[in-house]
């Protein structure tokens, strides 16, 4: 490290030191900060669970654990990642710190609600965790009625207030990133000129306002059926427990477009950077997103294929779920696109993203035999579906985080990580999550159902597989874990833009200042205007 | 009655921007444009919120009509028909008060705010008599749910019906007390003369949770208390 | 056989070839578009990398041809998907005319088969090879589902309602029977086997030990003990609808509706008999939740289809010889 004799400069994380400094600050960076924190806490808690189940199911017999706690370790790993992981890790986490900087702003539209917001999701996750360290809970992360509503003895009251109080949080941010987008964008900075990041938070938080609030009240309404003993799911009274999977998928199909989206907005900022080009097909990306937030609401009932809905309804939701494909696709073709007579950088921030190219890929195309209705019937509630929602929340959402993380961590911290480890890294992940998830399709359509403690013999080859790549895709995450902590410390300064990158966000020292910007930025051009830099052309 | 208060002076040594812009806006425009913007999308969360109960209150209706006509003639149309003009009138009350804190006019805006408080709890307090009856009449879902003989055959339904009257009509009423809570503050903060011409974005944003509140019940009044009451 | 190279089950009925040359071909066009795109990325990657951080890409933006092309096509392709797993999708849910029908109740944790002369399994299900066979069936509890995974299909057995599935076994031999819908505690112990026989095999095991009489048989039973006759009598002078040539016509209710009386409805009117009255009669039928069971239930529906007035009393079909009569396939679809 150089030696300087000038006063180290000031940023937002060395303005003040205190604790109350950051548990009060209005800050979003800091705010940002604060949320990776308690989703990493979530991602390894989430994940330990996992590698529990991936154990137990090295072999048919269930000896590892009792039934019981075996359904209680697949449940609470679906919570703990689906609401503490994949809801909030892209937009919480890089969409707090980067978008008021994408913007020029000095902060988003409501710091304070922003920081209740953060609070009211650690508020969720401490009452899951107490859930969870009190017994648990075991209805599957879907809770479906009746058997949470009437046969589980497990805690599911307290679970389901963690996840109400936790979809709060999920709503004030999109409100928040909303109101933050449409009112606070820097002179010059049309719709058209926004970074496509800023399009897919925008896009996302469309879903977090319009359907978080149907989950909290079908929480709600499993609440008081349970604890109070109402009857609007009960079919003793005439009630309809398919009712409960209507109004529950409603919220969590367009969940999974909450969690997929930023991480393909940040996908779509680090192959324009590493590419030293425009994004190929700008505004059909841009549109892309938001086709698929509004499409990704009138498919829900994808998921009730066999659970007695008429022939007729099944029709639409099938086609329309082959509809909301086409912009994903869409997508995809326009980064292949953009890499085309680019020129590659290859960097570790790259690097991750070419493997959530391929691992999106696989889960977004899985998603055509899902939505095939002759062919759901058979792979519904198997191992099939396991490993395309996998392919897509890990290979993609989870690919997609990490690049972001990895393309944002120079500027979030000043500090630059090993670029070695962090491309073993993402190489260490794509082939152990490839052996984890590849032989569950196969186990799926062998008709290996999901949520299964014990199975018949024949499947235990592929399951072994399975393992043994969750073995290597847990040592990948860790190794993440160990070089970026290791950068806090002896990480060389990383300079305000290292990766040579355009965007409002690396005009600014890194760490950012408290307030973000000396002098409000003005924007004249588009968002990636590499092209107008240096004539050095590939 | 006057006593439109003038733009304090400028009390942090900033400058010359006004006390209440937060230092992220550029202009008390952009930030009251902000508060509203938000306060509406806030309120489009809440329609979503209700939302899923009106779904299953209608699947069930259409389902069970000749239970949610049963349901409905055990609620009192004149308590229900009382409330809603009392809430009706609050959101007068409300209305004015957001209009006096605009022009500036402090007690007539601490005045309407009261007079809006006092019609809100007029409505809960109608409430809990209303679910008092309820509970005599064992009508209350999980608390010895009994309905009289003449319609043993759709007691199940029934007992849907009440569980969404319940769950319906509590929800909007929690709404109701956390609005009640609102308005204390703003009725704290008009008192204190913290709202002017210049800056009385709390009072509108209030309002506006507020019509959003009385419009839930708009809704709720003839869904649940008035299923087939043509011909008595 | 080594489950490392078998990729798909055995196809042990008339509808497993038709899933499965659907999967091949939706394998076919994920499996080719896919690798053309892996490799266009790596291909670009590769050939155009540089390790010049100063250097630039070509000024390129877009071509709107291109995004045409690729919207469309993938759409229409998309829709062939669509259009054909429609097809298998009413295939897999519309069962023939003559179905031999076994009734079935899933309830934690395990599957309780009846046939109708009266046999019934615990996780175990015999049947014929060579013949359409139905499975109507429902929950005692919580959700479950029944799964036939060589046969391809399942539904999920839902509390209060009943669903369907039906196959035609072209294999003789044993298969899986999976519960596939989470259920508690023992789910993944929720299983058993489905047998499928020759028919001399299965006419053998049908005449073997067990039963207790049809489940017609049983249905008329208790269609006495619990007085129901003494209402429903068969001239229709009753306090309720006389029930003989009932099954699988239109009746008309009080509110003036149509329904048709099939499973569902007259699983309902046992149940929640004032929901849905026949046009004439007074809402006096008393419900009998609580009293009878789902297995009983579906001893009684047996025992209404049998009144046809030919036949009179409890000549329920058996299923020996011939397929019995047939029944409208009306379900909640």
């Amino acid at each position: 490290m150089e030696m300087t004799l000038a006063a180290p400069r000031v940023d937002y994380l060395n303005v003040r030191h205190t604790v109350a400094s950051w548990l009060l600050t209005k800050d979003h960076k800091r705010i940002g900060i604060m949320y990776l924190v308690v989703v990493s806490i979530a991602f390894f808690v989430g994940g330990l669970f996992a590698s529990l189940i991936r154990f137990e199911l090295a072999t048919p017999a269930g000896d590892l654990v009792s039934s019981d706690t075996y359904n209680r370790l697949f449940t609470m790993h679906g919570v703990a990642m689906v609401f503490f992981v994949l809801i909030p890790a892209v937009p919480a986490i890089l969409g707090n710190f980067v978008l008021p900087l994408m913007l020029g702003a000095k902060d988003v539209a409501f710091p304070k609600i922003n920081l209740l917001s953060w609070y009211v999701f650690v508020i969720g996750f401490l009452f899951t965790i107490y859930a969870m360290v009190t017994g648990g809970v075991d209805t599957g992360w879907t809770f479906y009625t009746p058997y949470s509503s009437r046969a589980s003895s497990s805690n599911v009251m307290m679970t389901g207030i963690g996840v109400f109080i936790t979809g709060f949080s999920s709503i004030l941010t999109g409100l928040n990133f909303m109101v933050t987008i449409h009112r606070m964008r820097a002179p010059g900075l049309t719709w058209f000129r926004l970074p496509l990041f800023v399009w897919a938070i925008y896009a996302t938080s469309l879903v977090q306002v319009l359907g978080t609030p149907v989950i909290a009240i079908t929480v709600l309404a499993l609440a008081v059926e349970r604890g109070l003993h109402f009857g609007i799911f009960d079919p003793v009274l005439g009630g309809d427990p398919v009712l409960f999977q209507h109004l529950f998928w409603f919220y969590s199909h367009p969940a999974v477009y909450i969690m997929i989206l930023p991480p393909m907005g940040a996908i779509s900022e680090v192959i324009a950077c590493f590419s030293r080009k425009n994004i190929f097909g700008y505004s059909f990306v841009a549109f892309s997103s938001l086709a698929i937030a509004i499409f990704g609401f009138l498919v829900w009932a994808h998921h009730l294929f066999v659970a007695g809905i008429s022939i007729y309804s099944a029709l639409v939701f099938s086609f329309l779920t082959y509809a909301v494909a086409i912009p994903s696709a869409v997508k995809t073709f326009n980064w292949t696109a953009t890499l085309y007579k680019g020129a590659i950088w290859l960097k570790a921030p790259m690097i991750w993203a070419i493997c959530f190219l391929g691992l999106f890929l696989v889960g977004g195309l899985t998603g055509l035999f899902t939505a095939a209705l002759g062919v759901d019937v058979h792979i519904h509630d198997t191992y099939f579906v396991v490993a395309h929602f996998h392919f897509i929340m890990v290979g993609g959402a989870i690919m997609g985080y990490f690049a972001g993380l990895h393309y944002w961590w120079p500027k979030m911290t000043g500090r630059m990580y090993s670029d070695a480890a962090a491309k073993v890294a993402a190489v260490i992940v794509f082939v152990g999550f490839n052996l984890t998830f590849g032989p569950q399709f196969i186990l799926g359509y062998l008709g290996m159902p999901r949520r299964y403690h014990m199975y018949p013999e024949e499947f235990q080859v592929l399951n072994v597989l399975s393992s043994a790549g969750a073995s290597i895709l847990a040592v990948g995450y860790v190794l993440v874990a160990v070089y970026l902590i290791a950068s806090l410390f002896y990480g060389e300064e990383a300079g305000d833009n290292p990766w040579h990158a355009t965007g409002l966000e690396w005009t600014t020292q890194s760490p950012p200042s408290p307030h973000n910007f000396d002098v409000q930025p003005v924007v004249t051009e588009g968002a990636y205007e590499y092209s107008k830099r240096e004539i050095k052309v590939v | 009655m006057s006593d439109a208060a003038a733009i304090p002076a400028d009390a942090h040594g900033h400058g010359h921007h006004h006390p209440d812009l937060q230092h992220h806006f550029d202009t008390l425009d952009q930030q009251h444009e902000a508060a509203t913007l938000g306060m509406w999308l806030f309120l489009v969360t809440e329609v979503l919120f209700f939302g899923g109960l009106f779904m299953a209150y209608l699947i069930y209706r259409v389902w069970y009509h000749d239970a949610w006509v049963a349901g409905s003639r055990e609620l009192s149309i004149a308590l229900g028909g009382f409330n809603t003009v009392v809430l009706i009138g609050s959101s007068l009350t409300m209305a004015m008060a957001v209009r006096s804190a605009q022009t500036g006019y402090r007690r007539a805006t601490v005045g309407w705010l009261i007079g809006t408080m006092v019609l809100g709890l007029t409505f809960l307090v109608v409430k809990v008599f209303e679910y008092k009856d309820k509970f005599d009449h064992h009508h209350v879902p999980g608390f010895d749910f009994q309905v009289d003989q003449a319609h043993a055959g759709i007691a199940g339904p029934m007992q849907i019906f009440f569980s969404l009257y319940f769950t319906m009509t509590g929800l909007h009423a929690l709404h109701m007390i956390i609005g009640f809570g609102l308005m204390s503050v703003i009725t704290w903060m008009a008192y204190k003369g913290r709202f002017s011409p210049q800056w009385s974005t709390p009072v509108e944003m209030s309002g506006l949770y507020w019509h959003f509140v009385d419009i839930v019940w708009i809704f709720l009044f003839p869904l649940l208390y008035l299923v087939d009451r043509t011909g008595g | 056989m080594s489950s490392l190279f078998q990729i798909i089950p055995e196809q042990a009925s008339t509808l497993a070839p038709k899933v499965d040359q659907l999967y091949w071909f939706i394998i076919g066009v994920t499996a080719f578009f896919g690798i053309l795109v892996s490799i266009l990325v790596v291909y670009f990657a590769v050939k155009y990398r540089t390790n010049d951080p100063l250097a630039v890409g070509a000024p390129i933006t877009g071509s709107i041809p291109l995004e045409l092309a690729w919207s469309v096509i993938p759409f229409l392709i998309s829709v062939v998907i669509f259009g054909w797993a429609a097809q298998v999708f009413f295939d897999i849910y519309r069962p023939p005319d003559q179905s031999l029908e076994i009734y079935a109740t899933g309830k934690r944790w395990m599957w309780k088969f009846q046939h109708l002369d009266g046999k019934a399994e615990i996780n175990e299900l015999h049947v014929p090879v060579g013949r359409a066979v139905k499975v109507t069936f429902t929950s005692e509890d919580v959700l479950h589902s029944l799964y036939f995974p060589s046969f391809r299909t399942k539904a999920d057995a839902i509390p209060g309602r009943y669903s369907s599935v039906w196959f035609n076994a072209t294999k003789v031999g044993e298969f899986h029977i999976f519960c596939a819908e989470y259920c508690g505690t023992r789910h993944s112990g929720m299983i058993g086997k489905v047998h499928v026989m020759e028919p001399a095999a299965y006419q053998a095991w049908l005449s073997g030990a067990g039963g207790g009489g049809t489940m017609a048989s049983r249905g008329e039973r208790l269609f006495g003990e619990l007085a129901c006759n003494t209402c429903h009598l068969a001239d229709g002078s009753g306090r309720g609808p006389s029930l003989v040539n009932k099954f699988g016509t239109q009746e008309q209710l009080a509110n003036g509706s149509v329904v048709n009386v099939d499973e569902s409805y007259v699983r309902e009117s046992i149940l929640t008999p004032q929901l849905k009255v026949v046009a004439g009669y007074q809402p006096v039928m008393p419900t009998f939740q609580g009293l009878v069971n789902e297995e009983s239930v579906m001893a009684l529906l047996e025992y209404v289809k049998s009144l046809q007035s030919s036949s009179g009393g409890a000549a329920a079909a058996a299923n020996t010889a011939a397929p019995p009569a047939a029944a409208p396939a009306q379900e909640n679809r």
